[in-house]
């Protein structure tokens, strides 16, 4: 064997070492959080088992039922497919107005669309508190939707429309003459062949929806409309030391995030690095 | 082809929906922070007092809660910048070297960063418990460091601040790394095949073609590093929620608070300051990046 090879054969094993140590790193909190879950109240306070002494799955239904999380998980499906249904189809209309039709103050709209994007507005939920106060919408799922709806607009939009711009223009040219009309363009032909954008669309802002915090905090009072995540500080609040219920919990908050990751990384993965990279 | 104005209504119609709520939701809240950063109001009397600019000179020079939030966002993002993207960078160029399972890394690191704040926090905190976390337990039964019995690392004012950025980094440095990769990848391989033929050795081929053209790349994981470094709030909110005795509270903290204490006036001006030292970083990074790459 040549010294190149060993060479190389260690440099490999070196980068695996470190690599798999990251790894590590990187999953040992999320099964602690799993094993954690399965176990009593007991076990968590005593013994620090790698896995629980016997599975209690009855930890999960006791979740559902008597903390609530069966109620906060409906209340976040909720607000993720409707929130992400409304963005995709108004995002997708708007973007190929702005990438194929003509009206008045086209660029100038869209430039301030998309400065949203690039300028942080820190501490915009007050004035969306005071907004949804005035339009009588505080402490409702409509209220709370429409932030989530008009966080997404921006983005949405600017994605949309580059993935237009370059789509070619005969196809559509050819449906004008067969007498298509303007909305049958966008419905029948634009937005099947944006399929994948859409996909790239759906899965961030699912994401992003599902995790979102914040805003969830300042609009909601009521605990039979809040999402998982603000249940799960409402839960930490009430019950301070129930280990296992509150891991629980976060794996029920977690599992629909990292089904769909697993599924889809390549398109996360894809989505994230070409968006940055992009912009 | 000239449109008619007819036409130019219908088309319109596309854009209305997005139009309208992007107007209320976006537009008017961007509005309404400005104006409200001249007025001191309580949010719920009719009447607003006009002060112009006293609450921002008041922000400015008498407050130091808020200052000191800011040092320690600072504080978060500084650590972040170097030890998170030093992290970042050392695995994409690990990962770039055609290694076997590199999807299965790249799938691994970018786990941390899909999980919401909250949830990660409140594992983490879990861990850090004093009594029954598995950190002070590893500790003192594997490593026999019996200071770290019951140690409370997120009550204790010394340790608060770095074991929340710690996790923060936890689930950072994979978003950097998925940027940091897509970017090398974009390199083109006979550059460093004509290095090889050259006589570049592994050094000098990093200091003259990857470092160059992954500066751009690295700016971007920095300016997004300190918008969201700085305007960290879930961790700290389910971590700590800004204690012991203020020593992790960040400006969205102090921000939030303020407006929960009904200082909405006062609450957007520090809002406004805070987004105005957000802008001028990020300009900065950029303007620092553009000399680099000369």
């Amino acid at each position: 064997m040549n010294v190149h090879l060993i060479k190389k054969r260690i440099l490999d094993s070196v980068t695996h070492v470190i690599l798999i140590t990251v790894a590590l790193t990187c999953v040992f909190p999320v099964f602690w959080m799993l094993s954690s879950s399965l176990k009593t109240q007991d076990e968590v306070f005593t013994s620090m088992r790698l896995l629980p002494q016997s599975w209690r799955f009855s930890n999960y239904l006791e979740a559902f039922v008597q903390a609530d999380f069966g109620v906060y998980f409906l209340n976040s499906l909720f607000y993720t497919v409707v929130g992400v249904f409304f963005i995709v189809f108004i995002t997708s209309l708007a973007a190929y107005g702005f990438a194929r039709l003509e009206f008045w103050g086209r660029n100038a709209l869209f430039y301030i669309l998309i400065s949203t994007l690039l300028i942080p507005i820190p501490g915009v939920f007050i004035p969306l508190y005071l907004l949804l106060k005035n339009l009588g919408l505080l402490d409702t799922r409509t209220g709370l939707l429409l932030c989530y709806i008009a966080g997404g607009l921006a983005f949405g939009i600017f994605l949309l429309k580059s993935f237009f711009d370059n789509l070619p223009k005969e196809i559509e040219e050819a449906a004008l003459i067969d007498g298509c009309s303007r909305f049958g363009l966008y419905w029948r032909i634009a937005l099947p062949l944006a399929r994948p954008a859409l996909a790239t669309l759906v899965i961030m802002n699912s994401l992003t929806i599902w995790n979102e915090f914040l805003l969830a905090l300042v609009v909601l009072q009521d605990r039979t409309k809040m999402p998982i995540q603000r249940g799960l500080m409402v839960f930490q609040g009430t019950f301070i030391t129930d280990y296992p219920m509150l891991m629980a919990g976060l794996t029920i908050a977690t599992i629909p995030v990292v089904v769909i990751y697993l599924f889809m990384q390549k398109h996360i993965i894809k989505g994230i690095a070409a968006g940055a990279l992009k912009g | 082809m000239r449109i008619s104005n007819k036409e130019k209504a219908y088309n319109m119609m596309f854009i209305a929906p997005a139009l309208i709520l992007f107007m209320v939701f976006n537009l008017y809240p961007i509005l309404r922070t400005i104006q409200l950063s001249f007025f001191e109001w309580n949010g719920i009397d009719r009447h607003m007092t006009f002060v112009g600019f006293q609450q921002y000179i008041d922000i400015l020079f008498y407050n130091p809660i808020f200052w000191r939030s800011m040092l320690n966002a600072g504080y978060i993002t500084l650590l972040s910048l170097t030890l998170q993207n030093g992290l970042a960078l050392m695995l994409a160029l690990l990962v770039n070297r055609q290694i076997r399972g590199d999807n299965i890394y790249r799938v691994i690191f970018f786990l941390p960063p899909v999980l919401s704040g909250i949830v990660v926090g409140l594992i983490w905190r879990f861990v850090y418990d004093g009594n029954h976390g598995i950190l002070n337990h590893v500790l003192v039964y594997t490593f026999g460091l019996e200071q770290f019995r019951d140690f409370a690392w997120l009550s204790e004012i010394r340790t608060a601040l770095s074991a929340v950025t710690v996790v923060h980094m936890w689930r950072g440095f994979g978003y950097g790394f998925i940027i940091l990769l897509a970017g090398l990848q974009t390199i083109p391989q006979d550059l460093y095949e004509a290095a090889e033929v050259d006589g570049a050795d592994a050094w000098q081929q990093f200091k003259y073609i990857t470092a160059p053209l992954l500066i751009p790349v690295f700016t971007l994981v920095s300016i997004l590093t300190v918008l969201g470094s700085m305007q960290i709030f879930d961790l700290i909110y389910s971590m700590t929620r800004g204690g012991p005795a203020g020593h992790t509270h960040v400006p969205i903290t102090r921000i939030y608070e303020y407006m929960s204490n009904g200082e909405f006036g006062y609450a957007t001006a520090m809002a406004i300051l805070f987004g105005i030292v957000l802008l001028v970083v990020s300009a900065a990074q950029i303007y620092v990046s553009k000399k680099l790459n000369r």
